[in-house]
This record gives structure tokens, C-alpha cells and sequence, in this order.
């Protein structure tokens, strides 16, 4: 996914959670990316640093990287992806749309492309941490 | 655990006044072609038009309309390029030539990846092309697009129709809008199919004949536009103007 709209989009989930939970300054948003996405973390964080708003202001974002792990359906042969066997423009396509992979990636085994992505597809807000509007 | 993307995909849609999906439950009916020269025909009108292929097993309004060399451009996000007055988008500038195939739960994956990075303009309309079926796509693009409509499109066969019940009463349950049925490849004066539209309450907007010029104008939309399909599908186009003024 791109650096950019995720970090907006992780800006905007957060900014939701805050006021449904009623926090007047968010302290920690923890982020799960999976590899699959390819985030470039140095521009994620910049991109985060510039779109944050006011009650963001101290907020610290910590990323955390999940391997992606593939499982064959065909044969049931697991494998981890790696992004280095890829030609550039292959792993760009994977970046922006990650269910590309299902175009380029075949099962090193059995030559399949019916593979599941057993972990590291997907971006989630792991956790968000503030200070409620009562706790002063 | 919250999947951020979800949240951005209202803003990214909010310049949109129109959100018109192209649909049908079965495939083969022309639903590609008839999205493909609404978007183009609303475009020859002055509207800015947006077209996103969502059939992403297997795209074809690219082919439709002749588009090859072009790429989106990276702009804190995904700008689509314009192409023949519309911006275009499609799963085709990452797949390419090679066969993309998608379980359900990827095609879901996939439609949120490109719903959140896609930065559209300020459009009148955005046509989407659906995959046939009622499926995946349609369930997720009822609950991830705010508004959306849908235009059915079937051919005379009652094969065809039945599946226009279906999603026509999915719909509804769902309440979302639909803008009309849409007879494509008529080669009679048979009025059933319009008669049946109007039983299920739906508007009836338009009978398109079978049209053999269709299939060599594929690739030139200077050709595509003057076939009697296209005209057809302009008048469609001239009701969806009127239908919601702005």
C-alpha cells in the first residue's frame, strides 16, 4: 500500500477510535504492517509526522513488520515471501495492490498459484493509547 | 484490531456526486461494454467522468476502449490517468497481460487496497464495471461506497433476467438505489423483458439491438461511438443526467 494513503488512513482510524473513546490527546498508535505491503517505515513515519492533527501532537507511532507467510493450497507447502526474488516492477505492482502477488508468486513447489496468505497481508491498528477528556 | 483502510475510503470518494455501478448476475451480457461507453458518452457530454474496472479476474474495459502505455501516477496516493476524457482506473496497470487468479476474500482485499489509495478528481459520475455474479464485489461495494447505485444490465433471455430478480431483490433488501434495467443484444420487438422490469418496480431505460459493428469498434472509441450501441447507451446516459439533477 502507499506510504501516504496509508498514513492518512491510519490518521483517520485513529482520529475515529479517539472520539469514539473519548481521548482529548492520543499518546501510542501501534501499527501492524505485513510485508506483503512493502511500507518503506522511514517514509510511513514521515507522512504520519506531517498529516497529524493537534491531538496527535505527541503521539508516538510504533510499526511493527509481520512476515509474510504463504501456504500452497495445492500441495500444503509453506514458504515466506521475499521480496528480493521479485523484479522491480513486480514488486512495485505487489506494493500498491498485494492480491498481485497471486499474479506473479507460484507455489516454489508445485508451480501453483492458489496459495493463502497465512500472516504479514494487511495493515491494522494494533492499539491506541491516550488521555481521556476526564482524566484532566 | 482495526483495518485502517476502511475509514479513508469515504474521503476518497467524496468529491463523487454519482456513483453508478454497471452490474448483472450473469456474465456475458455486455455489462463491460456498457459501462465502458456510459462513461464515454458521459464524458462527450462535459461531464468528468471516472471508470473503474472492478472485474478483476478478468478486466476488459481497457480493451474496450484502446487503453495500453499508460500508468497511474504516484501522488500521496494513486492518480489515475485521463484516457478519452475519463479517469481511468483498473487492476490491468499492475496485473498486465498475465491472469490474476482471486479467491474472495482478495478480490475484498484487493477492492479495499484500491478503493483507499485511489485519488479521484472532482467527478459528476464514477461508473463502475462489475464482475458478473452477486458476490464478493457487490457485497463489498454496497458496504464500502456511501450512495452507490446500480444499473442492471440483461439480455432477453429469461436466463438472464432471472438473475436480474435476484439481484434486484438483494437490493432492495439492502435498500440501495437502482438506477434502471438495461435490455443489451435485443434481436426481436419482444416487450417481456421490458414488462417484467417494470412488475419488479424498477425503471425500464433502454433496449439495445444486436449490434455487429460493436465487435470491430473494439479498441476505437472514435468507431465505438458511432455505432447504434452507443447511441443507445448515449440516451441512457441523457436519463442519468436528468434522473438526479445536481
Amino acid at each position: 500500500m502507499h506510504e501516504w494513503a496509508l498514513a492518512e488512513a491510519v490518521i483517520s482510524a485513529a482520529s475515529e477510535i479517539a472520539r469514539k473513546e473519548d481521548l482529548k490527546e492520543v499518546r501510542e498508535v501501534t501499527i501492524k504492517v505485513g510485508e506483503l505491503q512493502q511500507i518503506e517505515v522511514d517514509i510511513l513515519e514521515f507522512a504520519l509526522s506531517q498529516l497529524k492533527p493537534a491531538k496527535f501532537k505527541n503521539t508516538k507511532f510504533s510499526i511493527e513488520l509481520a512476515k509474510a507467510e504463504l501456504k500452497c493450497r495445492a500441495c500444503g507447502y509453506k514458504w515466506f515471501f521475499e521480496k528480493e526474488k521479485l523484479d522491480a516492477n513486480t514488486a512495485e505492482a505487489i506494493h500498491f495492490v498485494p492480491e498481485i502477488a497471486h499474479t506473479y508468486i507460484k507455489c516454489p513447489k508445485c508451480g501453483s498459484p492458489d496459495f493463502e496468505i497465512l500472516q504479514g497481508r494487511g495493515v491494522w491498528l494494533e492499539s491506541i493509547k491516550g488521555v481521556k477528556q476526564e482524566d484532566g | 484490531m482495526v483495518d485502517p483502510r476502511v475509514s479513508i475510503i469515504d474521503e476518497r470518494m467524496r468529491g463523487i456526486d454519482r456513483i453508478i455501478a454497471v452490474s448483472s448476475g450473469k456474465g456475458g451480457v455486455g455489462k463491460s461494454l456498457v459501462a465502458a461507453t456510459l462513461a464515454l458518452t458521459l464524458a462527450k457530454k462535459g461531464f468528468n467522468v471516472g471508470l473503474f474496472d472492478l472485474d478483476f479476474t478478468s478486466p476488459s474495459t481497457h480493451i474496450i476502449l484502446g487503453i495500453e502505455g499508460v500508468q497511474p501516477k504516484e501522488d500521496k496516493g494513486i492518480v489515475p490517468p485521463m484516457v478519452h476524457g475519463i479517469e481511468y482506473m483498473s487492476i490491468v496497470y499492475y496485473s498486465h497481460e498475465h491472469v490474476s487468479p482471486l479467491r474472495g476474500a482478495d478480490v475484498s482485499n484487493a477492492l479495499i487496497e484500491l478503493l483507499s489509495i485511489t485519488k479521484w478528481g472532482k467527478l459528476d459520475f464514477l461508473v463502475i464495471d462489475m464482475p458478473p455474479g452477486i458476490g464478493d464485489a457487490t457485497l463489498d461495494v454496497v458496504r464500502l461506497i456511501r450512495n452507490i447505485e446500480f444499473l442492471i444490465v440483461t439480455t432477453p433471455s429469461q436466463l438472464a433476467f432471472e438473475t436480474v430478480r435476484k439481484l434486484a431483490s438483494l437490493l432492495k433488501e439492502l435498500k440501495i438505489a437502482v438506477v434502471g434495467v438495461v435490455e443489451n443484444m435485443k434481436m426481436n420487438n419482444s416487450k417481456i423483458i421490458r414488462q417484467q422490469t417494470i412488475e419488479l418496480g424498477l425503471e425500464f431505460l433502454e433496449e439495445i439491438p444486436y449490434d455487429l459493428k460493436v465487435e470491430e469498434a473494439i479498441g476505437n472509441t472514435n468507431k465505438l461511438l458511432y455505432t447504434t450501441f452507443a447511441k443507445k447507451v448515449e440516451n441512457i446516459s441523457n436519463l442519468l443526467k436528468s434522473s438526479k439533477p445536481k
